[in-house]
């Protein structure tokens, strides 16, 4: 029979005492921690196709690159032209390269969660010591790590390079700092945003649809809006406006608050006043994610 | 397949899952009704209709649903407070699909072992090992999409016991698999036990199989509990034997003289008809080694060729037909099965 192992000995072999092949774990078993931690590292892995076929591998990698070259060329030319600054602000990059990084989110934020749900996986992960919350937790930490790492990076060839370039230290290191709080702000907010509609469209081209519909509408929208606010004449509102999207959010939250450029129109931020009302939405939207994500998944398991 | 197993397993006498008066309603629907139940070390088969309240009980048993009122105990512990420990020490095994088609089977398995707590290494070496155990070999490193049903229901076994626990539950494990298929997954079961010592809770809606498989089957039906009880009570508690002799020419219907023999010695003989060739077989209850002997001194008496002499098992079917078990009805394929199966 086939499920017969091979170690068994041939019928008529009775006389000794055979193998029978089972053995028993007595290893340690690292318990609900370590399989958080397991399943966030394999989850990052996973967002840049580590692990996984080469297929999967091309679009992060292809986006992870986009995303760099640009600053490497703009090093390039301040080393070479022997700039005073670098032509673009830290904490201005991933405002200018948000389609990549709304494409990075779209792709792998599905990968990481709908096929769980597709394939009806979750209920092995709960039938384990693994708990909701930390199902949510590892995925949520690793694909906000994984687009840190996109936003990231390039921040870092800039720096690398202004200091290169031996531009002002502490100018460039205070730029640097800036774009980093503004990333991980961003990575949060869209890793949030990215697996709370992943999770609820268990087929992933539905939801790389949703994804990249909800991103690019919500951002046209507002920028559309604020434009014609701005030929009204009406500059208070724009600021208002722009709460309703998450790359105005965080242009909005980072020009009030981490001396960014503003890319409203007309260059007019919002106030510190305002500015609070950013960081509330932003960091409750990243808490409202969480929220929703937990629920969902309390349902979806087993 | 039964391969001579010289493994000493020392089993206490302990309770693996024991319920109180367990019970879980839903707003509109009660799953299951004041159930009680103590489930020892071994195959233990939870048989019960669709939707008589299986799942839901694995459910709760895993400390994933709380329980409408009444208590539960896994491994000693208990479900309501308990649940992680729980599940650190069991295995589960779902009855939908529940495999990724683009992954391996080993990738798979290796995943959910980490999951499990497993550190890397162990988790590789178990893997490996534990699929081998389910029946897959080189086809481990194809992903799982290309693979036929009763390999999926083997990855998804290897799953459920790559962590070595010390109690598993198997939602359907057979549900969709071709008699072949079967065959190898309850055999497959049986050795979860005899084999790697572990200790099984296998639902099915299929009387017949369980019978194959376990040592203890519970009967549930909408909730509550039908019957508990080993599979040696459900198929021996009496021994009905089936006799068949030969006629010669003083005795030309021997069977008759047999039973008349036997009624004048004082042992009583069953009604028979119904069943395949009614009238050369004759039924009686066995009630002990001396019954055995009346009839072999009997037909020797008379003279007689003995065609033959059987034990006839019940079959846990019976208990929802409910009635008197000598009589049952039951084909001759299936009556040489029962008694090929006294494991």
């Amino acid at each position: 029979m086939a499920i017969d192992q091979p170690l068994v000995p041939q019928p008529g072999d009775q006389t000794r005492i055979h193998n029978i092949g089972y053995r028993n774990y007595n290893g340690p078993r690292l318990g609900r921690a370590y399989a958080r931690r397991s399943l966030y590292s394999m989850s990052l892995r996973g967002s840049y196709g580590l692990g996984r076929s080469v297929k999967s591998k091309v679009l992060p990698m292809l986006l992870f690159v986009v995303m760099c070259v640009p600053a490497a060329i703009m090093v390039a030319v301040a080393v070479a032209t022997k700039a005073k600054d670098l032509p673009v602000d830290y904490t201005r990059y991933a405002i200018i390269m948000q389609a990549v990084i709304g494409l990075y989110v779209a792709s792998q934020a599905p990968q990481s969660v709908s096929r769980d749900l597709r394939f009806k996986t979750v209920p092995l992960y709960f039938s384990r010591p693994i708990e909701t919350a930390d199902y949510v937790r590892a995925k949520f930490a690793a694909l906000a790590s994984a687009m840190l790492i996109l936003t990231g990076a390039p921040l870092i060839v800039l720096y690398v390079g202004a200091l290169l370039a031996k531009l002002d230290f502490a100018d460039q290191t205070k730029g640097f700092a800036q774009g980093l709080v503004s990333v991980t702000l961003l990575s949060l907010l869209f890793a949030g945003i990215g697996l709370v509609i992943a999770a609820v469209t268990p087929r992933r081209g539905f939801g790389i649809a949703a994804i990249i519909a909800v991103l690019t509408i919500s951002s046209g929208a507002v920028s559309t809006l604020q434009a014609i606010a701005d030929a009204q004449n009406s500059t208070n509102a724009i600021p208002w406006i722009g709460l309703f999207s998450p790359v105005t959010l965080i242009d909005g939250l980072q020009s009030a608050f981490l001396g960014a450029s503003s890319a409203f129109p007309g260059g007019v931020g919002p106030s510190h006043a305002e500015g609070v009302v950013y960081i509330l939405a932003v960091l409750g939207l990243i808490a409202a994610t969480y929220g929703l994500l937990i629920r969902r998944y309390r349902k979806v398991g087993l | 397949m039964t391969t001579a197993v010289v493994r000493v397993t020392t089993f206490v006498d302990v309770t693996v899952i024991a319920t109180e008066s367990l019970s879980k309603r839903f707003p509109r629907v009660t799953a299951l009704d004041r159930l009680s139940v103590d489930v020892g070390p071994g195959v233990t088969g939870l048989v019960g209709a669709n939707g008589a309240g299986k799942s839901t009980l694995i459910k709760i048993l895993l400390g994933l649903s709380p329980a409408s009122e009444g208590r539960a105990e896994v491994l000693g512990l208990d479900v309501a407070t308990k649940g992680a420990d729980i599940r650190e020490r069991v295995g589960y095994m779902p009855e939908h699909d529940c495999l990724p088609p683009d992954v391996s089977a080993t990738e798979f398995v290796v995943h959910m072992a980490r999951m499990s707590g497993l550190p890397p290494t162990a988790a590789r070496e178990r893997t490996a090992d534990t699929l081998r155990h389910v029946g897959l070999y080189e086809e481990r490193y194809r992903p799982i999409g290309g693979y036929s049903t009763g390999m999926k229901q083997r990855v998804k076994l290897a799953q459920a016991l790559v962590h070595d626990p010390q109690l598993v539950f198997l939602d359907e494990p057979t549900n969709g698999l071709d008699p072949v298929g079967r065959d190898e997954m309850l055999g497959l079961i049986r050795r979860i036990h005899t084999d790697f010592g572990i200790s099984v809770l296998v639902t099915s809606h299929l009387l017949g199989e369980l019978e194959r498989t376990c040592d203890h089957v519970i009967v549930v039906d909408g909730g509550k509990l039908l019957r508990s009880s080993s599979t040696t009570d459900f198929t021996q508690i009496t021994t009905t034997l089936a006799i068949e002799v030969t006629d010669t020419d003083d005795h030309p219907d021997g069977t008759r003289a047999v039973r008349d023999a036997l009624h004048a010695r004082g042992v009583d003989t069953h009604d028979s008809s119904g069943l395949p060739g009614a009238g050369h077989v004759l039924l009686l209850t066995a009630t002990g080694e001396e019954t055995y002997d009346v009839i072999r001194d009997v037909i020797a008496d008379l003279g007689l060729g003995l065609v033959r002499m059987e034990q006839r098992r019940h079959h846990i079917s019976e208990v929802f037909t409910d009635t008197d078990t000598s009589t049952s009805t039951g084909s001759d394929a299936e009556r040489k099965e029962a008694v090929g199966h006294g494991n």
